[in-house]
């Protein structure tokens, strides 16, 4: 019984601690939208279904390793008895029955909420393109043509349509409060909706090992009402910087957001956070397509590797 | 290969290979750490040579271990090598629960460093501690549980276990030489690709997984064939211990699930060698098709783990409640669609790639189907001890740790099982918590349950049981400590793999994991005194009779330690438990009318020259040294072809010596006392039971 004890204190402990301490939020068990919302109430309803075949297990093993000891003599002892038609009917019958509830419960949430799916809303969607980078993340916001690093700024009630690749190696982009992770291939294109519907800071992050910088590459998702939204497209519509073709290239060496923003003598947004008042046209698509051109990319042109030159990459041979 | 060209007759191996130089140009605590790691590498494998001249115990080691062809030799070394890389696992697992217990904001170990660390912990307890350990005492047990006189392919069995040593052994010289891969034990390219990774740290991964994964792919030809071919007369398939069939059901596995393994390695090896573009950005390459081969082993993998623990689980507890199996037949048809289903549920390793719903949904119901047989089997031990009479012995400890904790890894395997659910908790530490949840107490405890019950078997004499009950009791509560908090932190949303963390609230969970890490170095310090009390007392807990637990299976028939024949005549099988049956019928300890010379396969020093050929061989790949690749490869096929112009393999056994062996053991087994299980862990227990029949019932 000494488990069962151990889980539950470390569950109660979780919940009467965490949100005492937690800054932002991070976990999709305080979550901040319909998505998140969903997925906590999937786990606890697995979680009670589970229990109609683990309780049993629970109860059974202490109470028969006691009564059947050896030195209980008075037990009754059946040494050859090795079957019984009822038991054999229970022992496959329940858990294919919780098994097939759950297995109807999966195929119901995963198409609702299949990352892919577009989020049903009278609100126009917002569009953002997602670029994972060693070790920071490009944010570029292709309707209102500004760019971030490391901050994701959304509407509240609004739903968010990612369209997410790297320029790098693989990275998985997960933001616990809102929906869950997706990864992000280079050269490949994957899509995630979400919607928030409580305004507030909510943590994003790679969770998908990339190296020495793997767990600075964090972001701040902050979600505004609509009034203050606007206000900070304006702010970072009149960031000091543009985000050209040659800054790109040295924001896609490796670094934290930090040093990239060191390196870019950034002066606009808060730490650790480069605003880009402006994106070339066509920006995702060609760091999409960079690798499908059927031509072969010296280490020198890419980003993430030991050899990758920034001037390398600026050279239009594509 | 960008840079200059490679000139040095030692390929890129230079003086910056060496860790320890490494710590002296750049002092730093991580850097000690590395460099004390290679230091024990090296002072331990100098010590090991210095004790075996010091004991004069080069002779016997080469003509009764290194090349012995006897499965029973074989099983144990095996053992051995496992458990010294467990050791190292071990402590790789507490330094980095240090690591992440002082882990807010920074910590001791820098980054590149921890990701060697978890890199390697992982390779090495799934390839060189589970794997190796599940094989060997597959290797002793189940030919002596077929009534079999060895292997079908004894040779082959002896160059298997060679080739699993080359890649502990890269594993190890990777300590000493260079470094270790660090994209974790899965090794994704791009990351791991040449452009991303250019040093020898991936190549060592490549290596040693490929020359491992060929031995075991070896293994589990070998182990079908024999569980075909090798049953003794009377011995239906039905009749086989439970052991045997889930031993074929992991050997089944084995063949199928390794080769994908070999051949992704070999593919990225490619990449890296060759210029090929498998799964590099650029040319056509797509690193899904990587992550796709690579669980297509993945998950059958811990099947092919978890699935002779099973075995082991439905020899210990019959055994020990003095009881029959309860369903073998549910028994086997569960482990049966265990093994199929293994291989219908890789997907779910990578629910988050981006496919579309449908195909999430078919891999997320295989992967709960999983459950029901996994269920019924928790089912079937729980019905085996009802009105039984059971002894709470070390295995039975380390079984009723399984059955809890791993209920709760079956649980949480039903969550992550469900796409909705993995999109949030997948690389987070709740992952963490769940393969090991499955993996400790399902394999780790499946194989110290049957190290302890089977050992006595291997060596004629018992394990001490107080400290034998102190590890098994560390182990489940360090277990509890270390991985329940890290579901918890899963859930609080850490990645796994990460060096440092800044959310004050993951605090006090990663002291309790802290706190349960030096639980488990403790039981596992515990396992070590328990050896040394038990070699310095074996004489108190010799049980040469063979029969110390009151056995059901035919390996309890023989003496302890078995002779190398294993059986003086090949028995007659009649049911299932023979042995038990033969117990209760007076058919066991029988005289035999006629003895019979028995050839046996002789000794061979195959399985060395492969050993230090592939090692050779995995070194001159990983630093580039061509002339000795070549000599290495030479000198292995030239060996192995030159064998066989070899007849003369077998040596003869005469029937003389055989016959004054058995009757003496014969006449010490029935000069003994029998023993009651009221006994079993004391002085008395010599190997001889007694019966002990219910209330009101005579034979």
């Amino acid at each position: 019984m000494m488990q069962i004890r151990c889980l539950f204190s470390t569950l109660t402990l979780f919940v009467v601690l965490s949100p005492a301490f937690a800054q932002t939020r991070d976990s999709f068990l305080q979550p901040a939208g319909p998505i998140a919302d969903a997925q906590r109430t999937e786990l606890l309803q697995i979680l009670g279904w589970t229990m109609i075949a683990i309780i049993p297990v629970f109860l059974l093993v202490p109470l028969i390793l006691w009564h059947y000891r050896y030195r209980n003599t008075s037990a009754r002892y059946t040494p050859e008895w090795d079957r019984s038609r009822m038991l054999e009917v229970l022992m496959w019958g329940v858990p294919v029955i919780i098994v097939c509830i759950l297995s109807a419960q999966l195929v119901r949430t995963t198409h609702d909420l299949d990352p892919y799916r577009p989020i049903a809303s009278d609100t126009p969607e917002l569009r953002v393109q997602v670029i994972g980078l060693d070790w920071k993340w490009l944010f570029i916001y292709p309707d209102h043509n500004i760019a971030t690093v490391n901050a994701l700024t959304i509407p509240v009630d609004t739903p968010v349509a990612f369209e997410l690749t790297t320029d790098t190696v693989m990275q998985s982009f997960l933001i616990s409060s809102l929906a869950g992770q997706i990864y992000t291939m280079p050269g490949m294109q994957t899509q995630l909706h979400v919607i928030a519907t409580e305004t507030g800071t909510f943590q994003g992050e790679n969770t998908q090992f990339n190296g020495i910088g793997f767990t600075d590459q964090k972001f701040d998702t902050t979600v505004l009402s609509n009034s203050d939204f606007s206000a900070w497209l304006a702010q970072v519509q009149a960031a000091d910087l543009s985000l050209t073709e040659e800054r790109y290239a040295t924001l896609a060496a490796p670094s934290t957001g930090a040093q990239a923003k060191a390196a870019l003598a950034s002066t606009s947004g808060p730490d650790g956070v480069v605003y880009f008042a402006s994106v070339p046209d066509g920006m995702f698509e060609s760091v999409l397509h960079r690798y499908m051109h059927g031509n072969e990319i010296p280490a020198s042109a890419q980003p993430g590797t030991a050899a990758y030159q920034p001037n390398a990459l600026e050279e239009p041979d594509q | 290969m960008s840079g200059e060209a490679q000139t040095s007759w030692l390929g890129r191996l230079n003086i910056d290979s060496l860790s320890i130089w490494r710590a002296i140009e750049n002092p730093s605590v991580s850097e000690f750490v590395g460099a004390g790691a290679a230091l024990v590498a090296i002072f331990g494998g100098i010590g090991a040579l210095v004790l075996i001249t010091w004991l004069r115990a080069w002779g016997t080691l080469w003509r009764d271990w290194l090349t012995s062809t006897d499965h029973k030799k074989i099983g144990v070394m095996y053992c051995v090598l496992a458990l010294v890389m467990l050791l190292r696992g071990v402590i790789e697992g507490v330094v980095m629960r240090t690591q992440q217990a002082f882990g807010m904001g920074g910590g001791f170990l820098a980054p590149e460093h921890f990701s060697e660390l978890f890199s390697t912990h992982g390779t090495i307890m799934i390839f060189f501690v589970a794997m190796p350990f599940i094989i060997g005492i597959t290797n002793y047990v189940m030919p002596l549980q077929l009534g079999a006189r060895d292997m079908s392919f004894p040779v082959l069995n002896q160059i298997s276990l060679a080739l699993t040593a080359t890649g502990a052994a890269l594993v190890m010289i990777s300590l000493v030489l260079g470094e270790f891969a660090t994209g974790g034990w899965t090794n994704y390219p791009p990351y791991t690709g040449k452009d991303f990774q250019p040093g020898p740290g991936p190549d060592y991964w490549i290596w040693a997984i490929v020359l491992s994964g060929l031995g075991t792919t070896l293994t589990g030809i070998n182990f079908a064939v024999t569980l075909y071919k090798e049953r003794a007369p009377g011995m239906t398939l039905f009749r086989m211990p439970i052991f045997c069939w889930t031993v074929l059901c992991a050997s089944i596995v084995m063949i199928f699930a390794l080769p994908p393994l070999t051949l992704a390695a070999l593919m990225l090896a490619a990449d890296r060698y060759l210029d090929f573009h498998f799964f590099t950005n650029d040319l056509g390459g797509n690193m899904m098709n990587y992550v796709n081969l690579f669980w297509l082993f993945g998950h059958p993998e811990v099947y092919l783990l978890v699935i002779p623990a099973y075995g082991v689980f439905s020899e210990v507890v019959p055994t020990f409640s003095g009881k029959r199996l309860y369903g073998y037949n549910s028994m086997v048809y569960a482990t049966m669609a265990i093994a199929v289903l293994s291989f219908c549920v890789w997907l779910h390793h990578f629910f988050t790639m981006g496919q579309s719903a449908n195909v999430n949904i078919a891999f997320g119901i295989a992967s709960m189907a999983i459950a029901v047989p996994t269920g019924v089997k928790i089912y079937n031990w729980v019905a085996t001890m009802y009105r039984a009479r059971i002894r709470m012995t070390v295995p039975m400890i380390y079984a009723t740790g399984f059955f809890f904790l791993f209920t709760i890894g079956g649980l949480t395997g039903v969550m992550l099982a469900n796409p909705v659910i993995s999109y949030q908790v997948h690389n987070t530490l709740f992952l963490v918590a769940h393969f090991h949840n499955v993996l400790i107490p399902g394999v780790l405890f499946g194989i110290f349950a049957g190290y302890h019950f089977w050992f006595p078997k291997v060596f004629g004499f018992r394990l001490e049981e107080r400290w034998g009950k102190r590890a098994a009791c560390l182990w489940v509560v360090g277990f509890c400590f270390t991985f329940l908090p890290l579901y918890a932190l899963g859930l609080m949303g850490m990645p796994r793999r990460s060096v440092m963390w800044d959310d004050p609230a993951f605090q006090p969970f990663m002291w309790l994991a802290l706190v349960g890490a030096l639980t488990i170095l403790s039981a596992v310090t515990a396992l070590g005194i328990q050896l040394w009390v038990s070699v310095r007392n074996r004489a108190a807990t010799a049980c040469p009779l063979g029969d110390p637990w009151n056995g059901r299976t035919l390996e309890w028939s023989i003496p302890s330690p078995p002779p190398p024949y294993n059986f003086a005549q090949v028995p007659q099988v009649r049911t299932r438990d023979d042995f038990t049956d033969a117990k209760a019928t007076g058919r066991a300890y029988q005289p035999l009318s006629a003895y019979e010379d028995i050839e046996m396969p002789r000794n061979t020093a195959i399985g060395m020259i492969v050993l230090i050929g592939s090692t050779l061989l995995g070194l001159a790949l990983i630093f580039w040294i061509w002339w000795l690749a070549i000599v290495s490869v030479g000198v292995m096929l030239t060996a192995l072809i030159g064998r066989t112009f070899w007849l003369n393999t077998t040596y003869t056994i005469p029937a003389e010596e055989i016959a004054r062996d058995h009757q003496a053991w014969l006449a010490e087994v029935h000069a003994a006392q029998r023993i009651t299980r009221a006994e079993e862990t004391q002085a008395a227990n010599r190997g001889r039971a007694a019966l002990e029949l219910p209330q009101g019932v005579s034979v």
